[in-house]
């Protein structure tokens, strides 16, 4: 499977946005539901995973003149959905833990853009953590990222207006999500959704307002001209070359001496 | 001050005296009836857990019985004794009767029940065969000559003089015949005689001897594979034992892969036969599989198929989980079964591919491929190493002869290099390291100092192709 997945196309909504994911297919499929509706949306789907990408990560700019002591610079700390669509169709609130120096560390983000601005002089762990709707999950997810305020190489004297920026690229996995769940965001760009044989009858979606929806994502983000591109492609590229490389070494049964050292015990 | 406590001894000079004023009293105490002070103290001072003498029954036995018992020496005589020698001995006498019955030890001179032959019956049965047996032996380098009366009376008085010890016999026998000979002659005398007295042919068959008669060349046979296992040196022992543990490996492999092969048989059956072509060939890539030469390649399709599937258990319980958790849970687990090192090189070798130890990007389609490359690494590493396991043996089973003699290190050194056309010493250990798996010798460059060095290691890094 994972050889051939990323050639595989799912047959509805394909997210838009660079680079976005293929939707992948699961091999088994869960049973079809016929009674009650509302037993039926708490279901869970057997063997079916709906996956969410995430990017989240820093953004910080250095205030230059307007620095002091204890604000030297301005940064922004987010989650949002890789091709930056809206994510609060699944996550509810983002809860941000700061360092114990600020004031009020626990900040609580209800709406999306689940993101959090402050300014301070130093760099430190965030610890965010994900609450998800009550049809999605009643886990709740934690993620860490460490605050970056100064760049990597001593570039002289810090710009203004080029920021330190650090993001990660990840999924949320949810498996066996309960019918209701899936049939909400299954046709959703921020969730990828695996295909179910046609013969499963999930209750239908209300449309959703389009101006909500709009509001939610991150496309217009002021900073969005900063967020990084996360390519598979690039990667996937990367592992399949890698795999070829090591079935010529078992072919020529040949043992290569990489920068001198034999790989061989 | 705790092991005073354990000792019971007292913690204090103070109480000690007191200790002492209270001991001879609960000594007289303590000292039961029926055994003297001193006796009791043999056993240390403490009455034992359980009764070990009846005390009761030591009162009682001081008592006179109904009867009256003396002791009187007596003389008796021994009817295992061939002459008529009286001797003496005190008699336990009861009530003034002596006891009766022979010498109570006269039923242990038991013998062997020779048989005895007469002149006659020499003659006309026992007269040493030139036969087909005989011939036989003498063919396999015994010098079996033929027994004369007088050999076989000597030898039979012998018999049983000593009740057949025949290595005392074959001692005693002024001629050099070996220990089996003289057993074949008086075995095959005793057939003979056995045949020869019963009226019919039945009776006799149930005997022991006529059932199995004596062989001779299997009996020398045996001794000399009993004195082979005996004399055999520690090593050759050990030796013995990892070849049979080695074959026992292979048998059981063997039955595994077989027993494999036949568990796939049914599921292809079941199947269908349009698929069993399909079906079949993962079977046979299973079982030529547990087979370590085969190469990595086919080892992963049947691999990738269960992958799918395998979401631990853990995660799923989770219902909510990050990819780069999941992957890493799943990485942790595959790699449980390999040592630090092995988990070590194989980063190693994903940095020199070029891949990151963590994907930037770990959506579901690289997570997988990820997977599956760290999964045919190690089982690539897996294989050299038993590869080079395998290699390490078979020149060390080569080299044995000269491991024997670890003379001088300069003559090991070159038998070493026999194998290696035209590499002159100095290349060898001077110059370049070819390997780390060698650095574990210290001077390389001195024959002096160089240790008898195992061939075996030399041999391995023949493997990296260098010449020179």
């Amino acid at each position: 499977m994972p050889h051939t997945s990323f050639s595989r196309k799912h047959g509805g909504d394909q997210s838009d946005g660079s680079g976005s994911a293929p939707k992948s297919q699961r091999a088994k499929m869960g049973r079809a539901t016929e009674d009650n509706e509302k037993k039926s949306l708490n279901k869970r789907l057997k063997d079916v995973e709906i996956s969410v990408p995430i990017v989240y990560g820093t953004i910080s700019f250095w205030l230059g003149k307007k620095a002091s002591e204890y604000h030297s610079h301005k940064w922004t700390v987010y989650v949002r959905g890789a091709t930056n669509e809206d994510l609060s169709v699944v996550v509810k609130r983002a809860v941000f833990q700061l360092h114990p120096s600020f004031n009020n560390p626990t900040r609580v983000v209800e709406s999306p853009p689940f993101e959090l601005s402050e300014s301070g002089w130093g760099e430190f762990e965030i610890a965010i953590t994900l609450y998800f709707h009550s049809d999605v999950s009643d886990k709740q997810l934690d993620l860490y990222h460490h605050l970056k305020l100064y760049p990597e190489e001593e570039s002289g004297p810090q710009s203004t207006k080029k920021p330190v920026v650090v993001e990660s690229y990840d999924e949320i996995v949810f498996s066996e999500p309960s019918e209701g769940f899936f049939a909400r965001v299954q046709n959703h760009p921020a969730v990828i959704v695996p295909r179910l044989p046609a013969s499963f009858n999930l209750p239908p979606v209300p449309i959703e307002n389009d101006n909500e929806k709009k509001r939610g994502d991150t496309k217009d983000h002021p900073l969005s001209q900063w967020f990084m591109n996360f390519s598979e492609a690039d990667e996937l590229l990367k592992l399949a070359a890698a795999r070829q490389q090591l079935l010529d070494v078992v072919a020529s049964n040949d043992i290569p001496k990489w920068e001198g050292k034999d790989i061989s015990i | 001050m705790d092991a005073k406590d354990i000792l019971g001894l007292p913690k204090t000079p103070f109480s000690a005296t007191q200790e002492k004023k209270s001991r001879p009293q609960k000594d007289s105490q303590r000292k039961p009836d029926g055994i003297s002070r001193e006796v009791y103290a043999l056993t240390g001072g403490l009455a034992p857990l359980m009764p070990s003498i009846d005390l009761s029954q030591l009162k009682r036995r001081s008592q006179p019985d109904k009867e009256k018992i003396t002791w009187q020496w007596l003389s008796f005589t021994n009817s295992a004794r061939p002459d008529n020698l009286q001797l003496s001995h005190w008699v336990r006498v009861v009530n003034d009767v002596p006891p009766t019955g022979d010498y109570s030890f006269a039923k242990y001179n038991k013998s062997v029940d020779i048989v005895k032959y007469t002149d006659e019956e020499y003659e006309k049965h026992l007269i040493d065969p030139v036969d087909a047996i005989n011939y036989q032996s003498k063919l396999q380098g015994f010098s079996d000559i033929m027994w004369t009366k007088e050999e076989t009376d000597q030898l039979f008085n012998l018999c049983e003089q000593f009740d057949l010890r025949f290595i005392l016999i074959a001692d005693r026998l002024p001629s050099s015949r070996t220990v089996e000979e003289l057993k074949r002659r008086y075995y095959s005398v005793s057939r003979a005689l056995a045949v020869a007295r019963t009226p019919s042919s039945d009776d006799v068959s149930g005997h022991s001897l006529v059932k199995e008669p004596y062989n001779v060349s299997q009996e020398v046979e045996r001794k000399r594979a009993l004195s082979m296992v005996l004399s055999q040196t520690k090593q050759q022992e050990r030796k013995d034992a990892e070849v049979l543990a080695e074959a026992k490996r292979i048998i059981e492999s063997r039955v595994i892969a077989k027993g494999a092969e036949e568990a796939e048989l049914p599921l292809t059956l079941s199947v269908g036969p349009e698929s069993t072509e399909r079906a079949t060939f993962p079977a046979e890539s299973v079982s030529p599989a547990s087979n370590p030469q085969l190469p990595a390649a086919t080892v992963a399709p049947p691999t990738s198929a269960a992958d799918s599937a395998s979401i631990p258990a853990s995660l799923r319980m989770l219902r909510v989980y990050l990819r780069t958790n999941a992957l890493d849970q799943m990485v942790q687990a595959a790699s449980s079964s390999a040592g630090l090192r092995t988990i070590k090189r194989v980063d190693q070798t994903l940095q020199h591919l070029g891949v990151n130890l963590k994907p930037k990007i770990p959506t579901k389609a690289v997570c997988g491929e990820h997977l599956e490359l760290r999964k045919e690494i190690l089982t690539l590493l897996n294989l050299q190493k038993q590869l080079q396991y395998k290699e390490a043996e078979g020149s060390s089973h080569r080299d044995s002869s000269y491991t024997e003699t670890p003379s001088t290190p300069k003559r090991s050194h070159r038998g070493g290099d026999q194998d290696r056309s035209f590499i002159p010493d100095s290349i060898s250990f001077g110059g370049e390291r070819v390997g780390k798996r060698d650095q574990k010798r210290k001077a390389p460059g001195r024959f002096s100092e160089a240790p008898p060095s195992p061939p075996q290691s030399k041999r391995a890094r023949k493997l990296k192709a260098s010449d020179g």
